[in-house]
């Protein structure tokens, strides 16, 4: 409890120093020339505040924000699904993964963002086109962590699975499937994460809704209060999906050692 | 099948020759011109130094590995190893082999599981197993919770409970300490005891294989490993491996087999120094 105190305080220190350096007439203006600039370029903190509770009271932000989390949702399953398929199938076929591999090495260290007008092209300016950014980012992540799960499994377990007369789906059903699932969850944080970025750089680049969408137009008119306002429930809720999945892991991956255990009476 | 006189298991003149792993250099001759049977309901123990090839005889015979030339066979059946492993044979190693993400239980089952048993029927013979080896009530554990004296159990369970007819045991309790060791020999020996199931057991450990066994043979040093003695343990059963220790007859057993192996192990010690 003391920590979330602390915390907390952290926090609170924060807005403060935010409030006093922004706030016309409260400290004399030491790096512009006039006191309220300092507003202008960096918001001020009750201002953002009443953003955004002016947002979820009118409720005006509830369709940008599940749009954006629609987007972010698609992204990662799609892209999650086809890295976990595909790792699999390059991992268990040496030829296969011989033949791809330049490409997929290739398609890994291309700065993938650069596709984002191709896919606004391709898929137009609905949430298609922010899914499709988002897979190409997940994709690779969980790829090569199933690839390396797969890769890893111990023989000795193939082996004993074999002696134990598993068949070849089996195998993958019993064995790989749930040593490449364990890699999976270890990458899931990042991969939500990617699905994130992959929503709301699509929305920025062109969209007509979406909270990217939103923080683009408030750009447009130097509305500086409305954009730090969206990047806060951004903040927020990918805090909230990042938690989320944790939950989600704790709850599956409970086979897992966790340094330190010890049983409970 | 049926008939006497066929062994459960007989390796004949088994060669393995493995490829250098960095390229240069010639091929390694690990097993060499190798023959070995094992009857019916005889529990035949296997030792030699270090390195010298033990488990990949082992796995010859589990039809994991495919010897460059010599045969398997199984009661009398050749076994192909191009057709899929020896499916007459349950395999404990030595390492664990146990399904990290599976609770105690589903790993007892696995086997059942394979060959597609219903899991309710499974599930009553896993809780039988789980008695036999004396882990009763810890099914609902995962392997990571358990120590390392249980995961053997366990081990043990998941590899009885498809009741293979030949079982191929490579160093199995060599990670236990000497006490916990000595309750899983017993234990092995009383599950043995009732149904005779014809056991191969790898070990680099003379005390053990004697007190285990039938009959121990004698590998050479590696490279091209053969057996190259065959001794045969006649010590009365029922035995209890920690007091069968202290009988003059064992002593006398163990010195014998002793002189006949040393050589080896010199041989074998010599080889890694160079190494």
């Amino acid at each position: 409890m003391k920590l979330r105190t602390l915390q907390f305080g952290v926090l609170a220190l924060l807005i403060a120093a935010w409030y006093l350096l922004t706030a016309p007439g409260i400290i004399p203006a030491f790096y512009f020339d006039q006191d309220n600039r300092a507003a202008f370029f960096f918001g001020e903190p009750q201002k953002v505040f009443w953003v955004v509770v002016e947002w979820f009271v009118s409720g005006d932000i509830f369709i940008h924000l599940a749009v954006t989390l629609l987007e972010t949702a698609l992204g990662f399953s799609i892209g999650a699904l086809s890295g976990l398929a595909i790792g699999l199938w390059l991992a268990l076929s040496p030829t296969a993964s011989a033949v791809m591999d330049p490409y997929i090495k290739g398609f890994n260290s291309m700065p993938r963002v650069v596709l984002a007008p191709i896919f606004a092209v391709w898929f137009g300016l609905g949430i298609w086109s922010k899914v499709a950014l988002g897979v190409t980012l997940v994709f690779f992540v969980v790829f090569f962590n199933v690839y390396q799960g797969v890769r890893e499994v111990s023989p000795n377990l193939i082996a004993s699975a074999r002696m134990l007369g598993a068949s070849r789906r089996q195998l993958l059903r019993s064995i790989y499937l749930p040593a490449a699932m364990s890699w999976v969850f270890a990458s899931l944080h990042n991969a939500v994460g990617l699905a994130f970025v992959g929503a709301v750089v699509g929305e920025y680049l062109g969209s007509a809704r979406g909270v990217g969408y939103l923080i683009l137009q408030a750009e447009g008119t130097f509305d500086i209060n409305t954009v730090f306002a969206g990047i806060l429930v951004l903040t927020a809720f990918a805090l909230a999906l990042d938690t989320a999945v944790g939950a989600f892991e704790r709850r599956l991956m409970t086979w897992q050692p966790r340094a330190g255990e010890t049983e409970k009476i | 099948m049926s008939q006497e006189g066929v062994p459960a298991l007989a390796l004949a003149d088994i060669t393995c020759r493995f490829a250098a792993r960095d390229g240069r250099g010639g091929a390694y001759t690990a097993v060499a011109n190798a023959t070995l049977e094992v009857a019916k309901g005889e529990f035949v123990s296997v030792v030699g130094p270090t390195g010298c090839g033990k488990s990949t005889l082992l796995n010859v015979a589990a039809g994991l590995l495919e010897p460059s030339s010599g045969t398997v066979s199984v009661f009398g059946e050749p076994l192909i190893a191009a057709d899929g492993v020896n499916r007459r044979a349950g395999y404990m190693f030595q390492a664990d082999a146990l399904m990290p993400w599976r609770s105690g239980i589903d790993n007892v089952i696995a086997g059942l599981e394979f060959r597609g048993v219903p899991r309710a029927e499974a599930v009553a013979q896993g809780e039988a197993w789980l008695r036999r080896v004396g882990l009763a009530g810890f099914g609902d554990r995962y392997p990571h919770q358990m120590s390392g004296g249980m995961r053997k159990r366990l081990a043990l369970a998941q590899t009885l409970i498809v009741s293979p007819d030949i079982l191929l045991m490579d160093e199995p309790f060599s990670a236990l300490d000497v006490q916990t060791r000595q309750l899983m020999e017993n234990e092995l020996l009383a599950l043995w005891a009732e149904d005779r199931k014809s056991v191969l057991f790898i070990t680099h450990d003379l005390d053990e294989a004697i007190a285990l066994s039938d009959r121990v043979v004698v590998l050479s040093a590696g490279p091209g490993t053969r057996p190259i003695g065959d001794f045969k343990v006649d010590l009365p059963r029922p035995r209890d491996v920690s007091e069968i220790r202290m009988t003059p007859a064992f002593a006398t057993l163990h010195r014998e087999i002793w002189g006949a192996m040393k050589e080896e192990v010199l041989k074998a010690y010599e080889a890694q120094k160079v190494a």
